[in-house]
């Protein structure tokens, strides 16, 4: 079958029950900047097929997946896809599952890789990377010499979005490669599903540090994280101190985040965390050390007992609310 | 059983890092410089498998530039019996893809049962080169361990993976990446670190691995723009006096973030 005029092919992550990842609305918006949206789903569920036109994908490829076997089946589906398709650009997100799979094909078929982009765009010589480097401090553009560009895109970090589209749905023929995989058991979700926001992508965040004391008294920073409609966040202080897991660890290492508000709370600012979190639009710091470093890139920021302060601003946010 | 480790040295974090503005690369003159912590972690793997298992040799494989060999030191301080340093003056800049085709091709001369790196490096933070190097090897993949178990035939443990941990299981060989939740390296004490002064180093050109840096060999990634984003600069900051909570709601309502 032919495929629409500049196709940029995109790997849509798929949940363990084989629906269509959150990421699914920035990855193919990310596509549609500089071409047609080309989604391929391996191991999806009938419902991710839809939601990735629903995203915008003008065509879907899907592929069966094997949940026991590590990377090497998308990969392999990957490559189908990409030999079919010839795409201007492979896009990946910049998840675990993503990179691997990004790196293997871009060895399997000598292609350069762009790892981490913030954004994508197309120019006379083609399809250019954005990244943002060193936790937000430099800008970068990066660029294949030649060929197609395999590139990872942060997720959370791209805005724009497809229109719907009415998608062509094709099963790919897979030949097998022979590589060997790991073997992988069940995912086990790390915590049970909840009400909050996703920390990665979220326009609102609240962190907590080590200065919330406890695991016990880390619930002040839920408390006001629900007020706020926020994600919850944590200092690696407070992940190796135990308060919170370490899926929730904002920084340099861990995630990275870009919200509308951040707010730290007993959060001294150390540079690695700062890190993860400095590009964030506003910044609100509570803290009861008036020279930690978190003031300094702080847009408001209240010197004081975080336990007599956080608890004032909850009620004052949920009076508003009535 | 052989293990290599993939040591990186890097730019120390608590310090300020720099990009060149007119090469896009690391300023390697700005700062301190460190042996990345997650690649310490990953050669406590190792050292760990080793302390059980005596004819296991560990050697600390880096690509970096000849001002690093400090570092490289340090992972034989620490405690690999040898290492092998990748210098070459054409591997700067290096994108990733140069960068696994010449760590493979150092890999394949020692053709190691298995091959450790940490998950992310705290500079360029890729987090593709496992992934990479099991392709380029044919080895069998296994990446962002929170847990290893390193047996005679297979390496097994927790996969901290995007939706959640798994439990998985590489026969070797096997290329793996360890995640922060694994300890801290040991501390080198003088003994070793006076040790580690005799023990081999062996320093290899891209001639000697006959990988070609040659742009027209194959696609490479290239920097085509650099900027430095101005700092931010602090905003208002008040001292809680009873009315910080109410102060604070009307800033955010001001700024339309409530």
């Amino acid at each position: 079958m032919g495929y629409p005029e500049n196709p940029i092919l995109v790997v849509i992550d798929v949940d363990p029950a084989g629906g269509v990842a959150s990421s699914t609305g920035a990855l193919i918006g990310a596509a549609s900047t500089i071409g047609a949206p080309v989604a391929l789903i391996v191991g999806g569920n009938l419902g991710a097929t839809d939601a990735a036109a629903i995203a915008g994908a003008q065509v879907v490829l899907t592929a069966p997946g094997d949940p026991a076997a590590l990377t090497v089946p998308i990969t392999d589906a990957l490559q189908a896809a990409y030999r079919q398709v010839k795409p201007d650009a492979v896009l990946i997100s910049n998840s675990i599952a993503g990179r691997d799979v990004a790196g293997r094909l871009a060895v399997r078929e000598k292609l350069a890789v762009s790892v981490d982009a913030i954004g994508v765009t197309r120019d006379q010589e083609g399809i250019v990377a954005h990244h943002s480097v060193y936790g937000g401090s430099f800008l970068t553009n990066s660029a294949p010499t030649h060929g197609t560009p395999v590139i990872t895109v942060r997720q959370g970090a791209v805005g724009a979005r497809a229109d719907a589209a009415t998608a062509t749905v094709e099963e790919l023929q897979v030949p097998a490669s022979g590589a060997v995989a790991a073997v992988a058991g069940e995912i086990t979700a790390v915590e049970q599903a909840s009400s909050r926001p996703e920390l990665r992508g979220a326009s609102k965040v609240v962190s907590g540090g080590r200065g919330l004391g406890s695991k016990e008294q880390f619930v002040l920073v839920e408390q006001l994280a629900d007020a706020l409609g926020a994600a919850i966040g944590g200092s690696r202080a407070a992940v190796d101190a135990g308060y919170i897991p370490y899926a929730h660890q904002v920084g340099q290492t861990g995630v990275s985040v870009s919200p509308q508000l951040y707010v730290a709370v007993g959060i001294s600012g150390a540079i690695q965390h700062r890190a993860g979190m400095q590009t964030a639009k506003t910044i609100v710091a509570i803290n009861k050390d008036g020279e930690a470093p978190i003031f300094d890139i702080a847009d408001f920021g209240i010197e004081g007992d975080l336990f007599a302060v956080v608890p004032q601003i909850i009620e004052a946010l949920e009076a508003r609310k009535k | 059983m052989k293990i290599y480790v993939l040591v990186k040295e890097v730019p120390d974090t608590y310090g300020d890092r720099k990009l060149d503005p007119e090469t896009g690369l690391t300023d390697r003159a700005t700062g301190d410089v460190v042996l990345d912590e997650i690649t310490e972690r990953a050669l406590e793997v190792a050292l760990c498998y080793a302390d059980e298992n005596p004819d296991t040799d560990v050697v600390a494989l880096s690509m970096s530039p000849g001002s690093a060999t400090a570092s490289v030191r340090r992972a034989l301080a620490i405690g690999a019996a040898s290492a092998v340093h990748i210098v070459d003056e054409d591997l700067r800049g290096a994108d990733l893809g140069l960068t696994a085709e010449t760590l493979a091709a150092a890999i394949r001369r020692g053709e190691p049962d298995l091959v450790i790196a940490g998950n992310l490096s705290t500079d360029g933070s890729g987090g593709m080169i496992p992934a990479m190097l099991a392709e380029h090897l044919g080895y069998v993949q296994a990446t962002a361990l929170s847990a290893v178990e390193i047996g005679a035939n297979s390496v097994t443990g927790t996969r901290s993976a995007d939706a959640g941990t798994q439990e998985v299981a590489a026969p070797l060989p096997a290329v793996i990446s360890i995640t922060e939740a694994l300890p801290d390296a040991r501390f080198p004490n003088l003994k070793n670190t006076m040790a580690a002064k005799k023990k081999p180093l062996e320093v290899l050109s891209l001639a000697d691995l006959g990988v070609s840096a040659d742009p027209a060999a194959a696609p490479r990634t290239i920097l085509t723009a650099v900027s430095e984003k101005p700092p931010r600069a602090a905003g208002i900051k008040i001292t809680n006096d009873g009315d910080a909570a109410g102060q604070l709601v009307e800033f955010l309502m001001q700024n339309k973030l409530v």
